[in-house]
């Protein structure tokens, strides 16, 4: 593995120089034609790449108008040059939102329009080379897909839109990434992202109903596979086993205890995760979303709650209605099939945010705020929950109700910098399936602006506690915060801020 | 002379409208299948018409992005949209009120719009990271824009022209009659720059005008969960 650096915190954020190349180095590794096959790609790159790449393109620009305009509409303003936490932790120009764009505007233009046909140079439009393919699988490697770029973009260009088409035609031509097919291959064939199989799942629930009584005193219970339950909760299968995820898997499970809902999780959809999104597979993902459908549908319940993780919040309230006709207001059958069974009094699908919120709001939870004093928290709001979905009723409620849940479970809160927060929300540096061990120099440098922001909180507040909903940000800051000298457990979720300070009945 | 330039706009106005219209037609009829706005997004259609006005009118995310690139493509295009607001009279005989209400503002606009487009080149000389993302083709949109501006200011204020003989050649094109234009060196190269830019518009990134009102991540209302939304490639996945 390449050295590990992390760069100096900047004493002012101005942007970086230019440093040409600085991550031409960063790669990678790529899916073996196992991990290919299983998901339906080529093994390895087909002998006809540059012709398929080139029609898949095209089969593309047809099927999204977000990539067709988004690719004519770019005029070179730079607005969101300076925007990436990528490149502001690298330098390299082509972390630049509108240079990574332009490795696939280039060929987009050279293919697809009369000018790059006819004045390539001109226009910047770029035959697509064995080292211009190689670029891409690099540097949309180098994407979190986080769309902090899109805010600020005066025709909201989405490089995540142009980096998910990049992987698609990567994958189409045989030109995976292991870490997210090889998880895609696990989804299908086990349930969830970590492998991990039902009798282990069933397992690892009944230990931490042990630990939960043993701790509090209460009989809360993790239930699995309960047939007519009120609640299915799909959640990331981080918050199983991987610390600090299950602090917060152990706080939903109090808060239901405590609300006396009825859940249960599910071993057929035991993930709420679905990297289909990251590699902008439309099928991938429908395919993993129906999972949850058919796991609804199995069980009988009345609601789908979401537990704390980002993309999947992302899929779940903006794509699962279309994916997998979980949602509201369906008209055809296949929706009314699950629609139907579903309780339309409360929103579908809820994140656990939400539905703890509510209960707070009515009062249905008894919490100890004193519990959580010796900490001081601030918020990291997390690029998928913050820029592509929302809480609550009004646009926003993704930035209010789960600082407000924080409010309420904790005394002592602090905000980060202004323009590191809420809409321009730093991502953590390890979103968009790059959350692998051989891109970690990358994910330390990427997490850079976030660490700026959290030193200063640290510094002026004492903060020593970042909250998020996101079980890719909890892993990465797990990982990266000890190489800008904080603590590793200095990062958690909300509803480990909540199982701190609920206090179950049991036990008073 | 008179018989080219008008040809010649005939088939730059061709190109401008049917191009356009095309394109208009090819972003319509691609579908969006998935809901991607940038969140906070409204909640509602009204409020998406209002995100978007302010989108074009105030250019609100470049405001958000970096100041001084707001600052000149504002004016610039705050300018632009002026000028050619006043251009109406050349149009209309009798001139439309308003258009004649801003007749003596639009003067100023000419300046707004070079010197909009002057700051705008100068990022791209001076700004390492503008620098890097530039293409010929930046380069030369700015220079064409430039050079329209400034034979235009150069009619008004250095060499005034015929304007009543360039309304009369304007008019009689609007019923199918080519009448003279003065010979005007200044004159003929500010229309056939003009053209240029009329016949370029479809083929180039000033298709970011009307990309900005089929850009999903802005015209999108955040209302997945209350109803489904689904593209027609998409529902024949589910009969499979």
């Amino acid at each position: 593995m390449a050295d590990v650096t992390a760069p100096p915190l900047r004493e002012f954020p101005v942007p970086p120089a230019l440093v040409p190349d600085a991550m031409a180095g960063s790669k990678p590794y790529v899916a073996t034609d196992k991990m290919q096959e299983a998901i339906g790609f080529p093994g390895a790159l087909v002998e006809d790449w540059h012709d398929k790449a080139i029609a898949k393109m095209g089969e593309l620009v047809g099927k999204y108008r977000s990539l067709r305009v988004y690719l004519d509409a770019c005029v070179h303003c730079g607005a969101c040059s300076d925007k990436c936490h990528y490149f502001l932790g690298t330098g390299d120009p082509k972390n630049m939102p509108v240079a990574r764009q332009d490795l696939m505007r280039g060929v987009y233009r050279r293919h697809f329009t009369l000018p790059g046909k006819l004045f390539p140079k001109l226009v910047g439009a770029r035959d697509l080379t064995r080292d211009l393919l190689d670029d891409w699988y690099k540097y949309y490697n180098q994407c979190s897909e986080c769309r902090r770029c899109s805010v600020f973009c005066p025709y909201g260009i989405d490089t995540a839109e142009v980096t998910m088409a990049a992987k698609e035609i990567l994958d189409s031509v045989g030109y995976g990434q292991k870490y997210t097919n090889e998880i895609i291959g696990k989804v299908h064939k086990i349930g969830n992202n970590l492998g991990l199989p039902g009798p282990a799942l069933e397992d690892t629930l009944l230990g931490l109903e042990e630990d939960v009584l043993e701790e509090t005193g209460a009989d809360v219970k993790f239930p699995l596979d309960q047939k007519g339950a009120e609640v299915l909760l799909i959640t990331p299968s981080a918050d199983f086993f991987a610390e600090p995820h299950v602090d917060s898997l152990i706080g939903y499970a109090k808060v239901f205890h405590a609300a006396g809902i009825s859940w249960t999780l599910s071993t057929h959809a035991s993930e709420a995760g679905n990297f289909g999104l990251f590699i902008g597979n439309y099928e991938q993902m429908r395919t993993i979303a129906l999972r949850i459908r058919e796991a609804a549908l199995e069980l009988g319940v009345k609601r789908i709650v979401v537990g704390e993780c980002g993309h999947a919040w992302r899929v779940a309230y903006s794509f699962w209605n279309t994916l997998a006709g979980i949602g509201s207001g369906g008209d055809d059958p296949f929706a009314r099939m699950l629609q139907s069974q579903l309780d339309h009094n409360h929103r579908q699908p809820t994140h656990i945010c939400e539905l703890t919120w509510d209960l707070v709001r009515k009062g249905a939870l008894v919490l100890d705020k004193e519990a959580n004093d010796h900490r001081v928290v601030t918020f990291h709001d997390s690029c998928n929950v913050a820029r592509a979905s929302r809480m609550g009723d009004e646009p926003g409620g993704q930035f209010e109700i789960p600082r407000a849940l924080v409010r309420a479970v904790a005394n002592r809160y602090v905000e980060m910098r202004p323009g590191t927060t809420h809409e321009a929300t730093f991502c953590c540096g390890g979103g968009g399936g790059l959350l692998t061990d051989e891109l970690l120099d990358l994910r330390v440098k990427g997490a850079l602006p976030r660490m700026e922001s959290l030193r200063e909180v640290a510094d002026l507040h004492g903060v020593n506690f970042m909250a998020t909903i996101c079980a890719i940000c909890k892993a990465q800051f797990t990982k990266v915060l000890p190489y800008y000298g904080f603590n590793r457990n200095m990062v958690g979720g909300v509803h480990q801020l909540v199982s701190t300070a609920i206090r179950l009945g049991a036990k008073r | 002379m008179s018989a080219v330039l008008a040809g010649l706009f005939y088939a730059a106005a061709a190109v401008l409208v049917a191009g356009v219209a095309w394109r208009i037609r090819q972003y319509a009829g691609t579908p969006a299948p998935l809901k991607i706005p940038t969140t906070p997004a409204p909640t509602t259609t009204g409020g998406v018409a209002l995100r978007m006005a302010r989108e074009v009118v105030l250019f609100e995310s470049l405001f958000k992005a970096s100041l001084w690139t707001w600052l000149f493509g504002w004016t610039f295009h705050a300018g632009l949209a002026l000028v050619l607001a006043r251009h109406l009279r050349y149009f209309t005989d009798p001139v439309w009120g308003w258009v004649a209400f801003i007749q003596p503002f639009g003067v100023y606009a000419g300046f707004a719009m070079a010197a909009g487009l002057a700051g705008l080149w100068a990022r791209r000389f001076l700004v390492d990271r503008v620098r890097y993302i530039s293409t010929p083709s930046d380069h030369l949109m700015l220079a064409l824009l430039l050079a329209i501006a400034a034979t235009g200011l150069a009619m008004k204020y250095l060499a005034h022209t015929d304007v009543v003989a360039v309304k009369s050649f304007f008019l009689g094109l609007l019923v199918f009659q080519v009448r003279e234009l003065p010979a005007d060196p200044v004159l003929a190269l500010h229309l056939g720059l003009v053209s240029a830019l009329m016949l370029v518009f479809p083929f180039s990134k000033l298709l970011h005008a009307p990309g900005l009102f089929f850009s999903p991540g802005r015209n999108q209302v955040d209302n997945p969960r209350e109803s489904r939304h689904l593209a027609e490639w998409a529902a024949r996945l589910e009969s499979k």
